[in-house]
């Protein structure tokens, strides 16, 4: 049933859907020249050359691990929680990452830097940005995580990250009330999602997260599989379901924080792409998944990305625009479809 | 000491920080390789909580559970999982998984860190799919199985951790009864093949009682009674704990029965099964089947669902059962409620 050869068709349509990002944008690059200057040879015009390698590039690399870390992070959520409609974004993960970034930007960007956002977040600034909203990230997760024993519904889990992220929100506007006016617009323009704003020196920091938290997901893959059953079968089987839990979240804080550090809280990749792969690859088994979601995840996003910049045109469409119009489809295809919730069954 | 033995087991809840709520305790008991032990007990007797804690899912409020002669509750947990497997009642819901997937699950504590199936364990899958017969099941997926089927992929999975030890609860909870009895004989079969301690708890007495070689019975005092489901029904044990107003348990049959003012009789002149079916029909309406003796009918049939019906008044013949049973109704001498059959004996 599981269609594993489906793998390596993902990740050559990952690599087109790459150099098409590249490629397209305000001025478009000719396909021949873009793969040329990605393999580090000479393109027909040396343009082209700086087009690529001064924005195109690390968007375009950005927008693939943003892809690829939202939906791993919601495919971990969903086993975790044992919730279809789990993610980082619905569940408030997202929104603590956020709270992290704003604390972080009202106590030391305001003195420190006194400077414009992006800017003013280099070196050390990215760092401590990046594990301020992993922080944040994390702790909203634990918290969830813990009422989740209480939430027995599907429904009642849901409604407790809405409420989080609701508390996150007003925490996040009151922590804005004493920051800088040209601050609190900059924290806004961030929310509104971008994949822009990852510059060539942030890539090692951002890359290196990511990694570690897809690495940390790869570990999990064998415990994950066993949660399928549920926490009672999986203790049965010597799974220490605790450990796998804080390796989890931990592992999703990482990923969703670290994406929201640089590109602002990203809606409905997490939540889409795990039911995207799984309808792709036909399986539920993690060693399949998880790559395929990756996969996916970094298809879909560098998809968004180039419809945001549409060719040959100035205009930049916010990335939640556009995550939102493909995404909100197939959150409620999923809904619709998922006999036990339509039954309020418990989860 | 060979198989699984419960050595003053106390299971429960501890509720805060001191206090501590056993729902059974002083447990002795034990289930033989190659024997299918029934827990059996009114609802709510704990039977659940005793099967969690036999499996290492809720700690011990006291005492020890053995296997082999070594200390099962001890084991870490990886440990364990190569010597116990168990069929819980939590509902699974696997997603997209193939049955043949859900099995090989079974082996997550036989494989390595990757989870990567060798030979030997997917034959050892193969052969728990097979010793179920599930192998028309294998390539669907678990969630477009019947309950029945789910039930029997579940013991499949269990099967491939290889255990001594096979707990289950309540699996024929939601199955029909033919499933049921395919159920709980599948286990018979495989404590017996495979030489496991198979202890599953059941509601379902009756086919206890018919299938298993050993009982665990907790009554509603708490206390466990163990043997044989002979003994257990010979010393009074089974009556004791499931008879009920209304209800009585009746050692010959191995069923319940509505216990009814018995005191008209009916003599059933028949071959089988004819006469079981008309025995039956006659008991359901409060009367006894005597042989030999005087009678307050005699049933006869004639052939073609034809019966004569000889009373002190004279003989009748009605035609079809439910006739039958009509007649029966009609003429039976006491109201057929129960309770009122007790007070009108009370009062007698």
């Amino acid at each position: 049933m599981s269609r594993v050869w489906l793998l390596p068709a993902l990740a050559v349509v990952g690599a087109i859907a790459f150099v098409l990002a590249v490629a397209l944008g305000p001025v478009s690059v000719p396909l021949v020249d873009t793969a040329l200057v990605l393999v580090g040879a000479e393109p027909s015009d040396p343009r082209w050359t700086v087009v690529i390698g001064s924005v195109r590039l690390s968007r375009a690399i950005t927008a693939a691990l943003v892809g690829a870390a939202l939906g791993v992070a919601g495919l971990l959520m969903q086993t975790l929680f044992r919730n279809p409609l789990a993610d980082p974004y619905v569940l408030g993960v997202s929104s603590g990452a956020s709270l992290g970034m704003a604390v972080f930007l009202a106590t030391t960007t305001a003195a420190a830097f006194g400077a414009t956002f992006g800017s003013g977040l280099v070196g050390a600034g990215r760092l401590g940005a990046v594990a301020a909203a992993a922080i944040g990230a994390t702790a909203v997760m634990a918290l969830v995580l813990t009422l989740a024993r209480w939430a027995r519904s599907a429904v009642t889990l849901l409604i407790v990250g809405v409420m989080i992220g609701a508390v996150t929100s007003a925490m996040i506007s009151l922590v804005l009330v004493w920051t800088d006016p040209r601050i609190a617009q900059q924290f806004f323009v961030w929310g509104l999602g971008s994949v822009d704003a990852t510059t060539r020196d942030d890539l090692p920091v951002f890359a290196t997260a990511i990694a570690l938290g897809l690495g940390l997901s790869v570990l999990l893959v064998k415990s994950l599989n066993a949660l399928l059953l549920g926490d009672g079968y999986a203790r049965s089987m010597g799974v220490d379901v605790g450990r796998v839990r804080i390796g989890a979240s931990v592992s999703a804080g990482l990923l969703a924080g670290t994406v929201t550090a640089f590109c602002g809280p990203i809606a409905f990749i997490g939540i889409a792409i795990p039911h995207l792969a799984r309808l792709a690859i036909g399986t539920s088994d993690h060693r399949v998944l998880l790559p395929a979601t990756a996969l996916v995840g970094a298809i879909t996003a560098l998809a968004c990305s180039i419809v945001s910049h549409p060719p040959g045109s100035e205009t930049v469409i916010p990335l939640n625009v556009v995550t939102s119009l493909a995404g909100a489809p197939v959150v409620i295809v999923v809904l619709l479809r998922s006999r036990r919730l339509a039954a309020g069954a418990v989860v | 000491m060979n198989g699984l033995l419960l050595d003053d087991l106390a299971v429960g809840y501890r509720a805060g920080r001191r206090g501590e709520r056993a729902v059974l305790k002083g447990l002795v008991a034990r289930a033989r390789r190659g024997d299918l032990t029934a827990l059996i007990g009114p609802n709510g007797a704990g039977k659940s909580t005793l099967l969690r804690t036999v499996a290492g899912l809720q700690p011990p409020l006291a005492g020890a559970v053995a296997l082999d002669g070594a200390d099962l509750l001890a084991l870490a947990p990886a440990e364990r999982a190569l010597r116990l497997a168990v069929v819980l009642t939590e509902r699974v819901d696997a997603g997209l998984l193939t049955a043949r997937e859900l099995v090989s699950l079974g082996r997550h504590p036989h494989t390595g860190a990757t989870g990567v199936l060798h030979a030997r364990d997917v034959a050892v899958v193969e052969g728990a799919i097979e010793s179920v017969g599930a192998e028309h099941l294998a390539a669907r997926r678990v969630g477009e199985l019947s309950d029945g089927e789910r039930q029997r992929v579940l013991v499949a999975r269990a099967l491939a951790q290889e255990p001594s030890v096979l707990l289950l609860d309540e699996p024929s909870a939601f199955l029909d009864v033919s499933a049921r009895v395919g159920l709980l004989g599948l286990l018979r079969r495989l404590a017996r093949e495979q030489g496991m301690c198979v202890v599953v708890s059941t509601h379902d007495l009756e086919l206890a009682l018919r299938l298993a070689d050993h009982l665990w019975l907790v009554d509603r005092g708490g206390v466990l009674h163990t043997g044989t489901p002979e003994s257990l029904v010979a010393d009074g044990a089974v009556a004791a704990v499931f008879d009920t107003t209304g209800l009585a348990f009746n050692a010959v049959t191995g069923t319940f029965a509505l216990e009814a003012d018995r005191s008209s009789t009916v003599e059933v002149l028949a071959t089988e099964p004819a006469a079981a079916l008309i025995t039956r029909a006659f008991a359901r309406e409060g009367w006894r089947r005597v042989r030999g003796e005087p009678s307050d009918v005699v049933v006869e049939p004639a052939g073609d669902a034809t019966f004569h019906l000889s009373t002190s008044g004279g003989t009748e013949t009605v035609t079809g059962w439910s006739d039958l049973t009509a007649w029966a109704r009609a003429h039976h001498p006491v109201d057929n409620d129960v309770v009122v059959v007790r007070e009108r004996s009370q009062q007698q």
